[in-house]
């Protein structure tokens, strides 16, 4: 068929073959990818003898709430009650969100729309910033939280967050589609910049706050504290699941459904905010 | 540098001026400086805590690095000692090296060709397929540390799903220990860092597919574009250039800091070293042996390999459609 119109937009150079293939292999690597949570999600519901059959099953048959009650059980027998570290988990998350999308806002707002001294070289450091992973400044972060007092509080956890580089990043790429003249009109009409910050450019990148807070969720919803806080009672969910984990063998139906819980409360977040995330991250490209 | 590509912007702010050239220069910065105050007053308290916990680590990283430094004794200056030693007599960092870089020469470039790829085919769906499939995608990285689960699948007896299955086919007799094996333990690493791998960077490809111009496709079908290998090379790809080196920088970055899951699923140490990074050498010498210096020397190694390599990398991305 040489006809040049194209009768239905979508199929615009696409071959009945191609999209076969892909999609198989699109199946095959999909399956891959799913399979750790299916097997988590179906081992949640395992009673014990069906996690210790032999050829091993994925798919439960004969589906109980055992696992989740002798979480429970296991759950009154902590030293520090469990509600605590499920306390502190969300108190972490809450504040070190909240905080990080607030300051990396205020800080987006002039690296985007502003032009002042410095500004470049501040920039070029976030920017450079984002190619190292955090481990590089462990050690001296912690002489610097020892010298100021954070260590073993929950704010050993929370401030650096704040400080998040990519949050900073993906707030500013996004702020700068903001139209200018939005801005100059709300100058003209005698707002001072703080007043449009909060009145006139916030209400417009909802969408990247929602991105910022998914990342800094996933980031903080999993953290266990490690290295940074010692008192048991401020200890993190994370870290109370990993030593039910380590239980080894004798948990596994436990450990899945502490898995089951853990992993269901960012997913369940992104699949409320996955298009607002898109469209922030449609901004979040490297110009020159 | 920048500061003078600003004046050079503002010729108008100088006109007015009849000092002499430097002073006025400095007395234009000034008053650049204070016209903008509000500016500066908005970064101020994200900037500190950055300056405090990622710019001035990263600076007391590399002069600690000098030093002998055990956290309780003031340290002692020891010149290059901590860097000959590291590269000259422990045989651990070299087999970190060697497999640091060996986990991102694998995982780098395929996680970041999958997060494009699958980008791409999931970017010809229908909205609600699209959606669900970005899902199955995104989840594992999403789902906070989870990669424990890989340990049941892993595990070393035959009630584990990979010896249980293998057995059941007949390919194996007796479980084979999967992370205490030194063969097996690499793969599997590498295998769960690309499970993991679909974070940041492939969400990013999406909506920068999405945000390729749609009358581009028509017009390359026009002028003779005639499958969508052509139309991928010569359309998309140029179009989301920026997408593509923020992808290459966020999966660049996470495949020279694998740690965690080398931890968790291999142990630590691990099976005579077989699973050692440089980020666990670091955690090794840092919050163990509390040789300071030392850590410090890998931290700033480490430091250099990642920028090191992301500039190249852009470097290298930004000639691409030259």
């Amino acid at each position: 068929m040489r006809l040049a119109l194209p009768l239905r937009k979508k199929r615009v150079n696409r071959s009945a073959m191609g999209t076969f293939w892909l999609f198989v292999f699109l199946a095959i690597v999909g399956a891959f990818m799913a399979l750790p949570l299916v097997y988590a999600i179906n081992a949640a519901f395992k009673p014990l003898d069906e996690i210790f059959l032999f050829p091993p099953t994925l798919f439960v048959r004969h589906p109980t709430f055992d696992n989740f009650i002798d979480l429970k059980t296991l759950l009154g027998q902590s030293w520090v009650p469990f509600t605590r570290y499920i306390f502190n988990t969300v108190f972490i998350t809450g504040v070190g969100v909240v905080g990080h999308v607030l300051l990396a806002s205020a800080a987006a707002y002039p690296l985007a729309k502003h032009r002042f001294p410095g500004k470049t070289v501040i920039f070029t450091i976030v920017v450079l910033s984002l190619m190292f992973a955090v481990q590089v400044t462990a050690i001296p972060n912690y002489m610097v939280m020892s010298w100021i007092g954070l260590i073993d509080t929950y704010w050993a956890v929370i401030v650096p967050a704040f400080a998040f580089p990519l949050g900073l990043y993906l707030m500013k790429q996004f702020m700068e589609q903001i139209p200018d003249a939005l801005l100059e009109s709300a100058k003209i009409d005698g707002a001072n910049e703080y007043r449009i910050f909060w009145q006139i450019v916030m209400p417009n990148v909802k969408p990247a706050w929602l991105t910022l807070i998914i990342l800094l969720f996933q980031l903080l919803w999993g953290t266990d504290g490690n290295g940074f806080i010692y008192s048991e009672q401020l200890k993190t969910l994370h870290y109370a699941s990993n030593q039910i984990i380590l239980g080894g063998i004798a948990r596994a139906g436990v450990g899945s459904a502490v898995a089951l819980i853990l992993m269901s409360v960012p997913i369940t977040l992104f699949v409320f905010s996955q298009s607002r995330i898109i469209e922030t991250m449609a901004t979040s490209g490297m110009k020159d | 540098m920048p500061n003078v590509t600003i004046t050079k912007d503002r010729p108008g702010t100088a006109a007015g001026k009849t000092e002499p050239r430097a002073s006025s220069w400095r007395a234009l910065k000034l008053r650049e400086i204070r016209a903008h105050k509000h500016s500066y007053f908005l970064m101020m308290p994200y900037m500190l805590l950055f300056a405090l916990f990622t710019v001035l680590p990263v600076l007391m990283s590399l002069i600690i690095s000098f030093t002998y430094f055990n956290m309780l004794e003031f340290p002692r200056f020891i010149g290059w000692q901590n860097y000959s030693r590291l590269f000259l007599e422990d045989d651990v960092f070299l087999i970190a090296l060697k497999n640091t870089i060996l986990f991102a020469a694998i995982t780098g470039p395929i996680s970041y060709l999958a997060c494009f790829v699958f980008a791409w085919i999931i970017n010809d769906m229908r909205p609600k397929l699209r959606a669900f499939m970005t899902l199955v995608f995104y989840a594992p990285s999403i789902s906070g540390n989870v990669f424990f689960l890989w340990q049941l699948i892993f595990s070393g007896d035959r009630y584990g799903i990979a010896n249980g299955f293998l057995i059941k086919m007949g390919i194996i007799l007796e479980p084979i220990l999967w992370l205490k094996t030194e063969q097996y333990i690499l793969p599997i690493i590498i295998l769960v860092q690309l499970w993991l791998s679909l974070g940041t960077g492939f969400l990013a490809f999406i909506a920068g597919l999405q945000t390729v111009d749609k009358t581009l496709y028509e017009a390359g079908a026009v002028d003779g574009i005639k499958n969508r290998w052509q139309e991928l090379w010569f359309i998309t790809l140029p179009s989301m250039k920026p997408q593509l080196m923020f992808g290459a920088v966020i999966q660049l970055t996470a495949s020279l800091a694998v740690a965690d899951v080398s931890i968790f699923l291999a142990g630590f140490p691990s099976v005579n070293y077989a699973a050692e990074t440089i980020v666990t050498h670091l955690i090794d010498f840092g919050t163990i042996r509390f040789e300071m210096g030392f850590a410090s020397a890998i931290a700033t190694v480490l430091f250099i390999l990642m920028v090191g390599t992301n500039l190249a990398v852009q470097r290298l991305l930004r000639r691409v459609g030259e």
